[in-house]
């Protein structure tokens, strides 16, 4: 075949310039939160002179790895706030972005299986409602007609013994939104550098001032990382420490199949979430594997789990089949919330600590830790999850607290 | 899954074990005199290697023991599985080294 016959390259949707000598920023990390990020510096803090490094290519890390989840019913006051934003601001940015990323509000239930979890679930519909986040408790009959192909028989080890509900929540197309914001940020002078890996910083006394990487050195005012699985191998380079564990986080999807599954399923419990995508398969995820690891997969067995517990609860999953599974480093803390804010390192600031749920915080990560980079303070959004709370004793403990499945 | 060579019982499934996080983590010794910084470090603070780890594993439905385990965090590979108490090996044969069970007097002091 010869080129005459292929139609034109569609435009792309940004430049891919090579590194300047110097910016006023240089964010690392180029999935979502390093996207958004940039995007903020640019439209609310006119900062246009900055770079994204990616070691790899664009979003190719957990952005392009997570189950596109998005739902704001954490327990504490700090994370409802901050997650709360994250979902107004998702509800806005389709029309601000120029850009259709299939946010579908479709719902996210959460099962409870026990008598523990109907009366967590029950006081964190109360406290969702409190900081206006909308959220209801549906009875195993409600919870049927929503979703009538899960399982509310009493004939399996754990019964469905009813639902939380936040109707706003749902799911988005991951790549799209990467490509979004990656379109937006070059369109207000953002220089988005892939195959760009930090190798190092250059410091004056214990202010930053440069980044080594694999494309030449690189001088810049301010440095933010938000490189997830990776943002202990960064903070060592510059000579700090964070409390954060690396552990594999495995999903998988099943062949394309007709709708059947109209909203997103949660279950702590049992241990699986399940929503369908747009194109039709199932997807799947549950939790992180035991041990640390930086190998982008898991063990075997964590899938073989999530699959049973899947089709205990979905009868109509059983002839179903897994056409791949796969695995993201995700960077986790011991209270199960992120770590937004300012570093022992003078003007190097860190947005890490997401988990196994960062993809839901990604515009709200985005405005305030650029609010954070710009002004050397934090937004009031993430002043309490700064660095600095395992040394007050202030943790946000949302493990077990906050319908995560961790 | 793992294959994990339990000094004890032999190499057995990952789902036998518990995983105990980062090795040769030493419980402060003047607790009382600990700052706020340094009581955050033993707390929440553990190294996140990216290479050669030292880790506590317990053969949890096996002999029940807690022994330390050498491992990869990138590969995956064991590379050696020592008793509690025991010095970290030196890093090097990537073939899994099992040294004997740990007796009684050199258990942990």
């Amino acid at each position: 075949m010869t080129t005459e016959h292929l139609p034109e390259h569609p435009d792309f949707l940004w430049r891919n310039p090579d590194p300047k000598k110097s910016y006023d920023a240089v964010i690392v990390g180029g999935g979502g939160h390093g996207l958004a990020t940039a995007y903020y510096l640019a439209k609310n803090h006119g900062m246009t002179n900055i770079a994204i490094l990616e070691k790899g290519w664009l979003a190719g890390g957990n952005m392009a790895r997570n189950t596109t989840i998005i739902r704001s019913n954490y327990l504490w006051d700090e994370s409802a706030a901050i997650y709360e934003h994250a979902l107004k601001l998702w509800e806005i940015l389709p029309e601000e972005l120029e850009y259709d990323f299939l946010f579908s509000q479709r719902g996210v239930m959460n099962l409870a299986h026990t008598l523990g979890d109907v009366r967590e679930s029950v006081r964190r519909v109360g406290a969702n409602k409190l900081n206006g986040v909308d959220a209801e408790w549906l009875d195993p009959q409600q919870v049927k007609e929503l979703c009538p192909i899960l399982n509310i028989n009493d004939n399996i080890r754990y019964p469905v013994m009813g639902a939380t509900y936040q109707p706003r929540a749902g799911i988005a197309k991951h790549d799209h939104v990467a490509w979004a914001f990656a379109r937006k940020c070059d369109e207000l002078g953002v220089d988005i550098i892939q195959n760009c890996e930090v190798t190092g910083f250059i410091k004056d006394g214990n202010r930053v001032t440069g980044v080594k990487t694999t494309r030449g050195t690189i001088n810049t005012e301010k440095v933010g990382l938000c490189a997830a699985g990776h943002s202990s191998v960064l903070a060592e380079m510059a000579g700090f420490r964070l409390p954060i564990q690396s552990h594999p986080l495995q999903a998988l999807v099943s062949e394309l199949h007709e709708p059947v599954h109209p909203t997103v399923v949660m279950s702590n419990h049992v241990h699986v979430y399940v929503s369908q995508a747009h194109k039709g398969e199932l997807v799947m995820g549950a939790g992180v594997d035991s041990y640390n690891g930086y190998g982008q997969r898991g063990s075997f067995h964590v899938i073989e789990h999530q699959m049973a517990a899947a089709v205990e609860l979905f009868p109509i999953f059983a002839r179903a089949h897994v056409l791949r599974t796969w695995g993201g480093i995700v960077d986790t803390t011991l209270d199960a919330s992120p770590i937004v804010g300012t570093t022992p390192v003078e003007n190097m600031f860190v947005n890490c600590g997401w988990g196994t749920g960062g993809f839901k915080g990604t515009p709200a990560a985005g405005l305030t830790f650029a609010h954070t980079i710009a002004t050397g303070e934090p937004h009031k959004l993430n002043k309490p999850f700064a660095l600095e709370r395992f040394e007050t004793g202030a943790l946000i403990d949302e493990h077990g607290a906050a319908a995560v499945a961790h | 899954m793992l294959l994990i060579p339990c000094p004890n019982c032999g190499p057995r499934d990952e789902t036998e074990f518990h995983y105990g996080g980062q090795a040769h983590v030493a419980y402060p010794e003047n607790p009382a005199e600990l700052t706020d910084r340094e009581w955050a470090e033993y707390l929440f603070y553990r190294d996140n290697t990216k290479g050669a780890f030292a880790e506590r594993w317990l053969h949890s439905t096996g002999c029940r023991q807690w022994f330390n385990m050498l491992r990869d965090t990138v590969t995956y590979d064991i590379q050696a599985v020592y008793p509690m108490g025991q010095l970290r090996p030196a890093t090097g044969p990537t073939a899994p080294t099992v040294t004997s069970p740990v007796s009684p007097e050199g258990a942990v002091k």
